[in-house]
């Protein structure tokens, strides 16, 4: 190592990195003392307007706090009892990795590879982390059984390239040049959705930007910036976007010459070959095709946004230009998510704002392709073809051979069902996935997964459904590279500043034990170290890039990072669109998607249309349970990462938030706790009264740790107990957020 | 760093309510859990939808009247001649907890492992090397700053009577806030 430098004789300060799944990645540096972290610093390099530090948030600041958990996992350890009853003994390494392998030899000789599922996990977003790691184990093994989408965008990513080609957002820093800025469900104050999204936020509004925040919450991100706060009811943001649409045309306000020159499917004069008159999203608005003209008044009842507002609101932004339309990813988490990423980039196109700066649509402004050359460990060549969406993975458990593309699988069908699991650095398991009653009941069911290998730092709820239970490093506690998948232009470097704990170590090294037990060690590690694969990722990111420095020099400067510039999504195709055409079938923006038509499903429509929920408010279900409920992220968690720690519990406590109304009407007190359930299950949760909330909503933030009483009561308050599998009906994506329950006091 | 009163000034138009600055604080000062040197309220009211938030992020005020320095009965306390700092030595403290009971701000805290308390003292070992406080320095929206109180309290804005905070007059606390129109104290 570089010598570090000291902020006094015993005391080292080193750059570290602080590597969670947020869109954030800051700079940190610890402050370590007789081989332990004793402080934590953030970025100090000059705070300069175009280049504001890298300053880290609470989580960041936490980081030493987790590393030195009293309970973070130490030693190997296999299952003793029945699976998930988390009873474990510990075992050696090599017991360990004996069990392992011979487990894993059996399911592909028995199963094939494809009954090998490497579970999503995003716990540590380190440039060699152990899901890539085990993918490339298994690829030399044949392969395994892969998957798309993830909880976070699926309908995003999934639906967007079909209207514009691809998914591409504007980057924060041209937010100050924006007139509007409506921000659809998006809470950068508490996601953190990249490390300075909200001080950009903070200079638009200083250059005078208005704010409009739709949400059910008085979010953070509202309560600090919104002008205007729009609180609808939940999945019934398509239906305000197209009440939008309609003041918009009836108002004449429409950008018709963008619309003509980049889009079909607006108007019946640009519609695609082959398609019955009257299909046209302006037909869809004024109602010609069902009788129902979508106007405010209309809105007004499914929304609980009354007419007039969605009337000035329609006519605020499509005057000032630009205007910016933010969705986060909360909105395109529901029943028919797929939709309201469509009716998103409509507006934006009505309005001519797509491509320019300062206006646009961002589906939580990230996903842009605008990163640094960093490479990642080479994962290899996937032998089996067939892919689940990610959300079905417990149908591949229970059906998986029976799955079809009605599914969403691709390439199928499968060769087995799921038997063999590795669970990484990662909480979907149990705690992630929705319905966690149904799969919990799959799991223990020892015989459809047979095997399950968990590596974490704490014995986290999935991590009790571990057969081996293997004790990982921290990020702190190794060599390691981070860069924001948002697409800000920097990589952090994260020094080894401690030794991990009693036997913790990282996958790459057991993966490689396992390796040379079935003989591919060899072309498993190359004859690398994780730390040669770093040099290696540095060294080919230097020749893509001169001024990227070497490794040692990237080590001890901890950061190396280009001036951020206002990116503007889709500028190309908009400036040119001779020469850029959009990669859709037409070349252009299709608002009228012919593929999408084409399927002739009832719930993927050719326009983007309000179409009402299973569990939302317009739902039979209503009857039997009034409240619409969500699952916001919390700002003291990333997912489930830190609900383990006293010093974020302490920051802000778990609660479930009730509006006054609801709370009242159930003798509800603020701080009492209260059961939530549905016919999924229950939780219990500390009411947190509150003016913030819309009367008929409650949220309780997704990522407390499933805590289950003798009676299978969530005493944590994991709001998974609560939710839905069924799929969206396009990206067959995590609609996670559509759910009714009620509420009693406990 | 020129002599006179030091304060805070945060501003809370900003503030996104993170609590990032407490954690800081939290993880600089041992980081026992129940010990809230600096700490955010949160503050809601109007009436539904037409409802409003508003957080404030508070460690000592480092008061020119402070009442912890009166009632401490061990003199653990002190108000520095010039720059005004109200630092406590944990050494002489005798874990009586009367400066809990007289401070209006709830600064003082009781760490009952250590049986001592503990308090914000403006980061001194920093200011003496001019650096600045950890919340300054750790504060993601750059809300908050540290400088003379009579620069500060000139601010446009700049005002210590807020909806929800104890009156000024009680202590003459250092600390200055920029604030929305509705947490204006209007009693």
């Amino acid at each position: 190592m570089t010598a570090p430098a000291e902020s006094d004789d015993a005391t080292h300060v080193v750059p570290v990195v602080c590597n969670h799944d947020c869109g954030g990645r800051c700079r940190l540096e610890a402050h370590v003392r007789g081989g332990r972290v004793v402080r934590i610093t953030t970025d100090e390099s000059p705070d300069l307007a175009d280049r504001p530090q890298l300053r880290a948030c609470l989580r960041g600041r936490a980081i030493g706090s987790r590393l030195n958990d009293p309970n973070r996992l130490l030693y190997p350890m296999k299952r003793v009892g029945a699976r998930g009853e988390g009873r474990f003994e510990r075992v050696s390494w090599d017991e360990a990795i004996d069990l392992v392998t011979s487990r894993l030899q059996r399911a592909v000789k028995t199963y094939g590879p494809g009954s090998v599922f490497i579970h999503h996990g995003n716990g540590d977003e380190g440039a060699i982390s152990g899901v890539a790691a085990a993918r490339r184990l298994m690829n030399l093994m044949g392969g395994h059984l892969a998957y798309y989408n993830s909880y976070t965008s699926a309908c995003l990513n999934y639906t967007a390239p079909f209207i514009t080609g691809r998914r591409d957002t504007s980057s924060y820093q041209t937010l100050p040049h924006s007139k509007l800025i409506v921000l659809n469900g998006f809470n950068p104050a508490e996601t953190i959705f990249e490390t300075n999204s909200c001080h950009y936020l903070a200079r638009a509004k200083d250059a005078g930007a208005k704010v409009i925040v739709i949400d059910p919450r008085l979010t953070e991100t509202a309560a600090t910036f919104a002008d205007e706060w729009l609180p609808l009811k939940p999945t019934t943001d398509v239906a305000l976007f197209v009440a939008m649409a309609h003041v918009i045309v009836t108002e004449g306000l429409q950008d018709q010459a963008f619309l003509d020159t980049f889009c079909i499917g607006f108007d019946e004069r640009h519609m695609p070959d082959g398609v019955p008159e009257g299909l046209s999203f302006r037909s869809y608005v004024l109602g010609a095709a069902d009788g129902t003209p979508k106007t405010p008044e209309w809105a007004a009842p499914i929304t609980g946004i009354d007419a007039a507002t969605i009337r000035r609101v329609a006519i605020d932004y499509a005057t000032h230009k630009p205007a910016q339309l933010l969705q986060g990813c909360g909105p395109q988490r529901h029943a028919y998510g797929e939709q309201s990423v469509r009716a998103g980039i409509t507006l934006a196109c009505m309005t001519g704002n797509l491509g320019r700066l300062g206006g646009g649509w961002g589906g939580g402004e990230g996903g842009r392709s605008l990163g640094l050359p960093i490479g990642g460990f080479p994962t290899g060549t996937n032998g089996v073809k067939a892919r689940i969406p990610v959300f079905l993975w417990t149908d591949a458990v229970v059906r998986g051979t029976e799955m079809t593309e009605r599914d969403g699988v691709k390439d199928g069908p499968l060769e087995s069902n799921i038997k063999f699991i590795f669970n990484i650095a990662g909480n979907t398991l149990v705690n992630q996935h929705a319905d966690i009653n149904r799969t919990v009941a799959i799991l223990r069911d020892e015989r459809l997964v047979e095997f399950i290998v968990v590596s974490d730092q704490l014995l986290t709820p999935s991590a009790r459904f571990a057969d081996v239970l293997l004790p990982a490093d921290h990020s702190l506690e190794r060599n390691d590279l981070g860069s924001p998948w948002t697409g800000e232009r920097y990589v952090v470097f994260g020094n080894k500043v401690v030794e991990p704990p009693g036997e913790c170590c990282h996958e790459y090294w057991w993966l490689s034990r396992v390796a040379e037990r079935l003989g591919l060690e060899p072309a498993f590690t190359e004859g690398k170290t994780r730390e040669d694969w770093l040099r290696q990722i540095v060294a080919e990111a230097r020749a893509g890039d001169a001024s990227f420095p070497d490794y040692d020099e990237l080590r001890s400067q901890g950061l190396y990072r280009k001036t951020p510039e206002p990116y503007v999504a889709f500028e190309k195709e908009i400036a040119d669109p001779a020469h850029h055409p959009f990669a859709t079938p037409s070349g252009r923006i299709e608002i009228f998607s012919k593929t999408l038509y084409d399927m002739q499903h009832p719930e993927i429509p050719g326009v983007p249309s309000y179409l009402a929920a299973w569990e939302g408010p317009e739902a039979d279900l209503v009857g039997r349970y009034p409240l619409q409920c969500i699952g916001p992220h919390a700002k003291t968690r990333i997912n489930s990462t830190y609900d383990e720690n006293g010093w974020m519990e302490e920051a802000e406590p778990r609660t479930m938030w009730i509006s006054r109304q609801d709370a009242a009407a159930r003798h509800i007190a603020d701080g009492d706790t209260v059961n939530v359930f549905n016919d999924r299950g229950a939780l219990l949760a500390r009411a947190r009264v509150t003016r913030r909330m819309r009367p008929g909503v409650v949220s309780v933030p997704q990522g407390a740790w499933y805590t289950p009483d003798e009676h299978g009561v969530c005493h944590r308050g994991s709001v998974n107990i609560l939710t839905s599998q069924r799929p969206t009906p396009l990206a067959h994506g995590n609609g996670q957020h559509t759910m009714l329950v009620d509420v009693r006091k406990a | 760093m020129p002599v006179g009163q030091i304060a805070f000034l945060v501003d809370t138009t900003r503030c996104i309510n993170c609590k990032t600055c407490e954690v800081a604080c939290k993880d600089v000062n041992e980081g026992v859990v129940g010990v809230r040197i600096r700490q955010v309220r949160t503050f809601e009211g109007g009436e539904f939808p037409r409802v409003f938030a508003y957080a404030i992020s508070m460690s000592c005020n480092h008061c020119e009247d402070p009442a912890c320095v009166a009632a401490c009965p061990a003199g653990a306390y002190t108000k520095r001649a010039g720059d005004g700092i109200v630092v406590h030595d944990p050494e002489r403290c005798i874990g009586c907890r009367y400066c809990t009971w007289v401070c209006p701000y709830g600064a003082p805290q009781y760490d009952a492992t250590a049986g001592r308390i503990r308090k914000c003292n403006l980061c001194v070992e920093e200011l003496d090397r001019g650096r600045l406080p950890v919340c300054v320095t750790a504060c993601p929206m750059r809300v908050i700053e540290v400088g003379r109180l009579a620069d500060l309290e000139t601010r446009p804005g700049a005002t210590m009577l807020i909806r929800g905070v104890p009156s000024p007059d009680l202590t003459k606390p250092a600390c200055v806030y920029l604030i929305r129109s509705e947490a204006t104290d209007v009693r």
